[in-house]
C-alpha cells in the first residue's frame, strides 16, 4: 500500500508538472491579453509529433525535444503575428471561434503529414529501466520528467520574479493599459511570451509522448485540464499555475489509482472500477466550480 | 426588407423545407432525410444556445450537458419501458430545465470568463457522472430499443421524424421571437446592454437571466430527445465539452443574437462537413479555414452578412 501510494503520488507530481508546462503559457495569454486560446493544446500536440519525428530520424531523444521546442516556438511566433494579434481586441466569442478553427486545422495538418496512426516515441534507452529510490522502485524516465519539470518551474519563477522582463510580464498581467502607459511594449513582449509558452507546451508534448500516445486529438483532453488549472490558480499568475497544476495532477492521479480500491470496501469491484476514475474527474471540476463560486480570482490573483 | 415580405419569405422557406423529404425520396436519396433531420436537430440546440448567448448575453460553455440530458432521459425512460414521446419528451425537457435551474442559480453568481468556465465545469461533472453510472451504459452509451412512439404518427418512418423535428424547430423559433418582443424580452435586452442600470431601475436581474438560461437549456433538452431518436442511442460524446464547443461555434458562425443565427450556423457547419467529407479526407482543414474567414471578414456571423435582421 505504501509502495502504491508513494508511486502514485510521484506520478501525480509528474503529471502536475507537465500540466504546469502547458498552463504556464496559457495563463499568461489569458491573463495579459484576456484571450481565450483553445489552440494551446494544438501546440502541445504539434510538439509531440515534431519531437517524435525528429527523435526517430536522428535517433536522439534530446534532439527530438530541442526540435519540438524550437519548431513550435517558431510556429507560435508566426501564429501570434499573423492571426492572434487581430483577435486581442475582439470579444471572447470571436476568439473561441478562431482558435477552435485552428484546432480543426492543426488536427488535419498533423494527419496530412504523419497519417492517422499514432506515432511511437520511445524514452531514451539509458532511462528505459526502473531505478531504486529509497528502497522502492520507480521508472527512471518518469523521474527525469519530474526533474525537468521542477527545473523549468524554478527557471520560470526566477524569470518572472527576478528579472526586468519578468517584471514587465507581471505588470502586463496586473493591468495592461497601465503597463503600456508606463512604457512597456506589451505587444512585442507578448510575442516573446507566446513563443515561450508554445515551446513549453511542445516540451510537455514530447516529454509525455512516451507515456501517453502521440495521436491526433491528444491536445483537447489535456487543454481543458490546463484551463481548470489556471482558473484554480488565478488567471495570469505563474505561481497560481504551478500550485493549480500540482493540485490537479495529484488529485487526478491519486483519485484514479486509489478511489477504486477504497470504493471496493463499500461496493462491488466492477462498480468501483467504473466509479473511481469518474469520481476523481468530478472532484477536479467540483474544485474548480467551488473556486469560481467563492473565490473567482483564484488562489493567487494576478490582476490588480 | 419589410415585415410582410419577410413573413412571406419565411413561409416559403418552411414549405420548401417541408417538401424536402418528398424530393429526396423521388431521387432515391433517402439517406439524406436522416442527415437533414440531424441538421434540424442541431439547429434547434444551437437556437436554444443563441437565446442564452445572443439575447441573454451569457457565454455558456456547457450546453452539451442539457443536450445530453434530453437524450439520456429518453433512453433511460425507454429502458424502463416508457415508449411514448408524449410523456418522454416533455420529461426530457423538464429534466434539462431542472438541471439548468440548479446549474444556472449557482453559475450566474459569476460573470464573463468565469461564467464560461463554471458552466464548463458543471457540464464536465455531468459528463463524468453519466459515464460512471452503469445503468446509463457507461462509456458505451445507451441504445434505444426503437424510436419513441408518437401516436398517431409513426416516427420509425424517417420522413415523419423529419417533419416532427421541423415543426418543433419552427415552433421554437416562433416562440422565441414572441418572447424577444415581449416585456420580458425587452428587459433582457436592457440587461444585456447595461446590467447596472437595469438593477438600479429595480429589475430582478438574477431572475431574468436565470429564466433565459433555463429556457435556452430546455430547448437543448428537446433537441437531445430528438437526437436520441435520430441516432438510436444516447452517447456520452454528446455530453463532452467538445460538443459544447461545437454548438457555440455554430452560434457564432451563424450570428450571435440573430434570430436565425443558430439555425444558419448549424446547417452551414454540418453541411460543409458533409460536403467536404465527400470530396477530401481532410474536411476539417477546410472547415477551419472557412471559420477563420468568418471571424476575420464577417464579425457578425453569416446572418449579419445580409443586413440587420433581429
Amino acid at each position: 500500500m505504501t509502495q502504491l501510494f508513494l508511486e502514485q503520488a510521484l506520478n501525480g507530481l509528474q503529471f502536475g508538472l507537465m500540466l504546469f508546462l502547458l498552463a504556464a503559457g496559457l495563463t499568461l495569454v489569458f491573463g495579459i491579453m484576456d484571450m481565450v486560446n483553445l489552440s494551446h493544446g494544438s501546440l502541445y500536440m504539434g510538439g509531440a509529433y515534431l519531437g517524435a519525428a525528429a527523435a526517430q530520424a536522428s535517433g536522439s531523444f534530446l534532439i527530438g525535444v530541442t526540435a519540438a521546442m524550437l519548431g513550435m516556438a517558431a510556429v507560435g511566433i508566426l501564429l501570434e503575428i499573423l492571426l492572434l494579434q487581430r483577435l486581442y481586441q475582439r470579444d471572447h466569442l470571436a476568439q473561441v471561434l478562431a482558435t477552435f478553427a485552428l484546432v480543426l486545422i492543426a488536427n488535419d495538418v498533423v494527419r496530412m503529414i504523419w497519417g492517422p496512426q499514432p506515432l511511437l516515441l520511445n524514452p531514451p534507452a539509458a532511462l528505459a529501466g526502473p531505478v531504486e529510490l529509497f528502497g522502492f522502485i520507480y521508472p527512471a524516465y518518469r523521474l527525469l520528467i519530474i526533474g525537468v519539470g521542477l527545473a523549468v518551474a524554478v527557471f520560470l519563477y526566477l524569470l518572472i520574479t527576478h528579472t526586468r522582463a519578468g517584471m514587465w510580464v507581471r505588470a502586463g498581467a496586473a493591468n495592461r493599459e497601465m503597463a503600456e502607459a508606463l512604457g512597456v511594449n506589451v505587444r512585442q513582449l507578448f510575442t516573446v511570451i507566446f513563443a515561450l509558452g508554445a515551446a513549453l507546451a511542445a516540451a510537455a508534448g514530447v516529454l509525455l509522448g512516451p507515456l501517453l500516445a502521440v495521436q491526433v486529438g491528444m491536445g483537447e483532453n489535456i487543454l481543458i485540464l490546463a484551463f481548470v488549472v489556471i482558473v484554480i490558480g488565478g488567471i495570469g499568475s505563474i505561481r497560481g499555475a504551478l500550485m493549480g497544476s500540482l493540485l490537479v495532477g495529484i488529485v487526478d492521479t491519486l483519485g484514479r489509482a486509489l478511489l477504486p480500491t477504497l470504493l471496493r470496501a463499500i461496493t462491488t469491484p466492477e462498480v468501483a472500477a467504473h466509479l473511481g476514475p469518474a469520481l476523481a474527474s468530478i472532484m477536479i471540476y467540483l474544485l474548480m466550480a467551488s473556486m469560481l463560486f467563492w473565490r473567482p480570482q483564484g488562489l493567487f490573483p494576478a490582476r490588480a | 426588407m419589410s415585415g410582410q415580405t419577410r413573413h412571406r419569405l419565411e413561409a416559403a422557406l418552411f414549405i420548401a423545407a417541408a417538401a424536402l423529404p418528398l424530393a429526396l425520396q423521388a431521387f432515391g436519396e433517402d439517406y439524406y432525410i436522416g442527415f437533414a433531420t440531424r441538421l434540424l436537430i442541431f439547429a434547434l440546440a444551437a437556437t436554444g444556445l443563441n437565446f442564452i448567448v445572443g439575447y441573454g448575453g451569457m457565454v455558456a460553455f456547457g450546453h452539451a450537458a442539457f443536450f445530453g440530458i434530453g437524450a439520456y432521459t429518453v433512453a433511460l425512460l425507454m429502458a424502463a419501458g416508457l415508449f411514448t414521446a408524449w410523456i418522454a419528451w416533455p420529461v426530457a425537457v423538464a429534466a434539462a430545465a431542472l438541471a439548468a435551474l440548479l446549474i444556472g442559480a449557482v453559475s450566474l453568481r459569476t460573470r464573463g470568463v468565469y461564467f464560461i468556465m463554471i458552466t464548463l465545469a458543471f457540464a464536465q461533472m455531468i459528463y463524468y457522472s453519466v459515464i460512471s453510472l452503469k445503468f446509463a451504459g457507461g462509456d458505451d452509451g445507451l441504445s434505444l430499443e426503437q424510436r419513441s412512439t408518437l401516436v398517431p404518427f409513426d416516427l420509425a418512418d424517417p420522413a415523419t421524424l423529419y417533419w416532427v423535428t421541423l415543426v418543433l424547430l419552427a415552433a421554437c423559433l416562433a416562440a422565441l421571437k414572441r418572447l424577444a418582443a415581449s416585456r420580458y424580452g425587452h428587459a433582457l435586452t436592457g440587461l444585456r446592454q447595461n446590467e447596472t442600470r437595469m438593477e438600479a431601475l429595480g429589475y430582478p436581474v438574477q431572475q431574468i437571466k436565470l429564466v433565459c438560461f433555463v429556457i435556452g437549456s430546455s430547448v437543448a433538452g428537446l433537441a437531445g430527445a430528438l437526437l436520441a431518436n435520430q441516432n438510436g442511442m444516447a452517447s456520452p460524446s454528446q455530453l463532452y465539452w467538445t460538443q459544447s464547443g461545437m454548438l457555440l461555434v455554430m452560434v457564432i458562425l451563424g450570428g450571435v443574437g440573430q434570430r436565425f443565427g443558430g439555425m444558419l450556423g448549424a446547417i452551414t457547419l454540418l453541411g460543409l462537413e458533409e460536403i467536404l467529407g465527400r470530396l477530401t479526407e481532410y474536411s476539417h482543414f477546410y472547415v477551419g479555414i472557412a471559420l477563420l474567414g468568418v471571424v476575420l471578414f464577417a464579425p457578425r456571423g453569416l446572418a449579419g452578412l445580409w443586413g440587420r435582421q433581429k
